[in-house]
């Protein structure tokens, strides 16, 4: 039987073995794979666009990589500068794309303030919003989102989301992870590159992404590292201090929202050492013991990742097809990698 | 007052669309796999609608909502609380 790694080791990454590993992927499939000239990275100024966007670099070279700037209207102020900044340190040529009028076209926000405005009535023009889940750890209850929303004078209301308008406000803000995959697949059929997708395993494992949206992609160079390990991974390669400092955000509603507020249980730190401590056959009393929690919260936590790991299969699914449907290809060379597989 | 029936009956029709399969009364929705937890939300706003009571987010717990004979005794337990402040 495998030995279990010492909880305290359980995260530490060998960088720099690693960063050649991922290098080596990104080359194997981009130019080896694909056939393609580069690859496409939506740079969005946090801490995973920004390790990919250097390991890409490291990779394929400053000039085969193409950085995306996509804010809209929701966007923290300090999107724009702060993806700019990692395009510069990069040395890779970028293009700003405020994709807000697309998402006014397509009903994004209006949609969205409909739907909130189902269940808080006063909700209007200068309001903002975010949609937030109660914590896990201190009961076994189910979690719902609820809507806040401040209004322009700075009242907040918060109101459980009924089905109708929970499915409106998701469905209304997904567009704009869709909107900038599209504008992605137009920058790289137009470059002849492929398109990197930037989920740490957090996300990729517990379903953090949109379907066809930050979920598509031709490589996900870093959907393996767990969250503290990409924070590892971006001091090797010495990325701008204040990317690393900077606190995961979803940066997609207009009120200020943490990862765990939205979607993770508990802060990434604690959910790293719970979901790697799973996955290498701690028990709750061992992890709750390292993390100082009680065995009973770990479960919790356990429950929910299991519970989000169901939820994500339709994620991941690709299309069903009625029978199995043989590569047409006699020279296909892609191997596992082909969604044909002979 | 048992609802087990109305329960049951929406749940076959809404999720496992007309296939009681081995649907009983004790079985845990979420660990059979018969309601996700959008399925949840859903089943609370049946529940919400068809027994006129609110249920309150300390409320949403397995305990109350995860199987027919748990959901049948917090509708109960609900509905009584309505009728002793609206007798």
């Amino acid at each position: 039987m495998k030995e279990k790694p010492a909880l305290s080791n359980l995260l530490a990454l060998d960088c720099a073995s690693e960063a050649q590993r991922i290098g080596q992927s990104i080359r194997d499939s981009i130019l080896g794979l694909f056939k393609k000239k580069g690859v496409v990275v939506a740079l969005s100024g946090g801490i995973d666009s920004s390790v990919v966007g250097a390991l890409a670099v490291r990779a394929l070279g400053s000039d085969r990589v193409f950085g995306l700037l996509m804010p809209e209207r929701d966007s923290s102020p300090e999107t724009l500068s702060l993806s700019r900044q990692v395009a510069e340190h990069l040395g890779v040529r970028i293009v700003h794309e405020d994709i807000t009028p697309i998402l006014e076209a397509a009903g994004c926000y209006r949609h969205r303030d409909e739907a909130i405005k189902s269940v808080i009535p006063e909700f209007g023009p200068g309001w903002k919003s975010k949609i937030v889940l109660p914590g896990v750890l201190d009961a076994d209850q189910y979690r719902f989102f609820s809507v806040v929303a401040e209004s322009p004078s700075g009242e907040r209301v918060q109101a459980r989301l009924s089905l109708e308008a929970y499915l409106g406000v998701v469905a209304a803000t997904n567009l704009k992870q869709r909107t900038r995959k599209m504008l992605e697949y137009y920058h790289a059929d137009r470059l002849n590159y492929g398109v990197s997708g930037t989920p740490n395993r957090l996300e990729y494992d517990q379903g953090f992404f949109v379907k066809l949206g930050d979920g598509a992609a031709d490589i996900k160079p870093i959907a393996h590292l767990y969250k503290t390990q990409v924070y590892q991974m971006a001091e090797f390669l010495k990325l701008p201090e204040v990317i690393q400092r900077r606190t995961p955000t979803t940066d997609t509603y207009s009120l200020a929202q943490t990862q765990e507020e939205f979607y993770f249980s508990v802060p990434y730190r604690q959910m790293d050492v719970i979901l790697c401590g799973k996955n290498n056959g701690f028990t709750a009393a061992e992890l709750g013991q390292y993390c100082g929690l009680a065995a009973e919260q770990i479960e919790r936590v356990f429950r929910d990742i299991e519970s989000k790991r169901l939820a994500a299969c339709y994620l991941h699914a690709p299309p069903v097809l009625v029978e199995e449907m043989l590569c047409p290809s006699e020279k296909c060379t892609w191997s596992q990698a082909c969604p044909l597989d002979r | 007052m048992n609802y087990d029936k109305e329960i049951r009956d929406f749940i076959v029709s809404n999720f496992l669309y007309g296939d009681a399969g081995s649907l009983h009364e004790e079985t845990s929705f979420l660990d059979s796999g018969v309601i996700d937890s959008t399925g949840i939300l859903e089943l609370v706003a049946f529940i919400e609608q068809k027994f006129q009571i609110k249920v309150l987010d300390q409320e949403m717990i397995p305990e109350n909502l995860d199987s027919i004979s748990r959901l049948s005794r917090f509708i109960d337990r609900k509905r009584a609380e309505v009728t002793a402040v609206n007798p």
